[in-house]
């Protein structure tokens, strides 16, 4: 009986341990996602005054043919995964690899149909495994990426649409809506929607050298733009995830501690009720 | 004395937000002075040192990617980096220039490469950190 004790206390010490682990886990992953959510706000200002420009030359010009715009027969898509480099993180990673690969098996047949630029360890090894065609990868992304970080990956993929590699670009990734919330998205990046045509207000800039010209270069920094967006929105999302499933392994951690607890009490008032009952029945045989 | 708004703007904060009196950019198409009063503009920059006017002083900010758009209120540069004389760590960007040179010596044989011009653009950016530190 007495070494029936001694395990049920070695194993309420390692629950602790493992409580104590999470606890600061789930610590540091909320005061990250503050810091990420601090960064993403601080990025929206430049994409949405990137939209702005992008859009009132888009809808001020009368024909755009900028490549950008246009509706090509699709032959090839290109997917942009954005995962984490590290686990723990609930079902952050399989939430979005399991939409991307659902997506793929929907609308391609082949290998030959599309191609994966993946940002994370976790993507990339997922694929590697099965041996689906990644064409770029990038880790080791801190948990406030800056934009030079993300522009090597970001350039590659909006090249390949333009050299006309790809006829689509997607971006796939977990949108932020709170700390519990997270939704695997599947967002069409290239080719962009045209906006509507609008005799807006703003129609009355001079452009330098000329208003496609100007398109020219603003559109590739936009496309970029919105994939740095992404990746914050998705940096954010792994933290809020991981910060639940943390918090959610600490409070089974404390309720397991709680059953073994009892389990130990009872077994060791089990044990003393049976040590007094052989002594009064030694002493009833005495007398 | 006539003043606007000038913000600069990029993706991982807003670098700059004050009043000033005269802004001088490098822009696609050459130097271009933008005083209060302008009328409302857009244009690609060249990586080069923004130079902002306040009063009788001059400030200089090195950006790189960007362009100007010019408003009837205010004007914004928005920028892919924009670092102010104090933010610029001059050891790394003597470094990366001649971490540069060194690139464009070795990929000269073919220009057209693409390593060529990522070369000489990081080339550029440095050069346009140590000039603008260079000023202070």
């Amino acid at each position: 009986m007495a070494k029936g004790l001694r395990d049920i206390k070695r194993q309420i010490k390692s629950v602790q341990s493992t409580k104590q682990i999470t606890k600061a886990m789930e610590m540091v992953a909320a005061s990250k996602l503050r810091r990420a959510q601090e960064k993403a706000a601080a990025a929206r200002p430049y994409s949405d005054k990137l939209k702005e420009v992008v859009f009132s030359i888009a809808s001020a010009t009368k024909d755009i043919t900028h490549p950008m715009f246009e509706k090509r027969p699709v032959k090839k898509t290109g997917y942009l995964v954005i995962t984490s480099d590290r686990g723990l993180a609930g079902g952050y990673n399989t939430n979005i690899l399991k939409k991307v690969m659902v997506t793929i098996a929907e609308r391609h047949q082949s290998k030959d149909e599309y191609e994966i630029f993946v940002i994370g360890r976790k993507g990339r090894e997922y694929f590697r495994r099965r041996e689906l065609p990644v064409v770029e990868d990038l880790t080791d992304l801190s948990d406030t990426p800056s934009f030079a970080d993300i522009k090597s990956i970001a350039y590659a993929a909006v090249q390949r649409f333009e050299l006309s590699h790809i006829d689509e670009l997607h971006i796939c990734y977990n949108r932020f809506v709170n700390a519990l919330t997270q939704i695997p998205e599947v967002d069409q990046l290239l080719p962009m929607i045209t906006p509507e045509k609008s005799s807006a207000v703003s129609a009355s800039y001079e452009y330098e050298p000329s208003a496609s010209a100007v398109l020219e270069v603003l559109l590739p920094k936009y496309a970029e733009t919105l994939i740095f967006t992404a990746l914050l929105d998705g940096k954010a999302s792994e933290l809020g995830s991981k910060m639940t499933a943390m918090g959610s392994a600490t409070k089974n951690a404390t309720k397991m501690i709680g059953d073994l607890q009892l389990t130990y009490n009872r077994a060791r008032q089990a044990a003393i009720t049976q040590e007094i009952s052989e002594i009064v029945a030694g002493a009833d045989s005495q007398s | 004395m006539n003043t606007f708004l000038l913000e600069i703007v990029t993706p991982d904060h807003s670098a700059y937000s004050n009043e000033v009196n005269g802004v001088s950019v490098r822009g696609i198409e050459g130097e271009l002075g933008i005083l209060p009063g302008h009328i409302p503009f857009i244009t690609p920059l060249q990586v080069a040192p923004v130079r902002i006017k306040i009063g009788n002083e001059y400030t200089s900010i090195a950006v790189s990617g960007g362009f100007v758009e010019v408003r009837k209120d205010k004007v914004v540069i928005l920028a892919e980096s924009a670092e102010l004389e104090t933010d610029i760590d001059i050891e790394r960007a003597i470094a990366a220039k001649e971490r540069a040179e060194r690139r464009i010596v070795a990929v000269k044989s073919n220009q057209a490469d693409i390593d060529f011009k990522r070369a000489e653009l990081s080339l550029k950016k440095a050069m346009n950190r140590i000039d603008v530190h260079s000023k202070k």
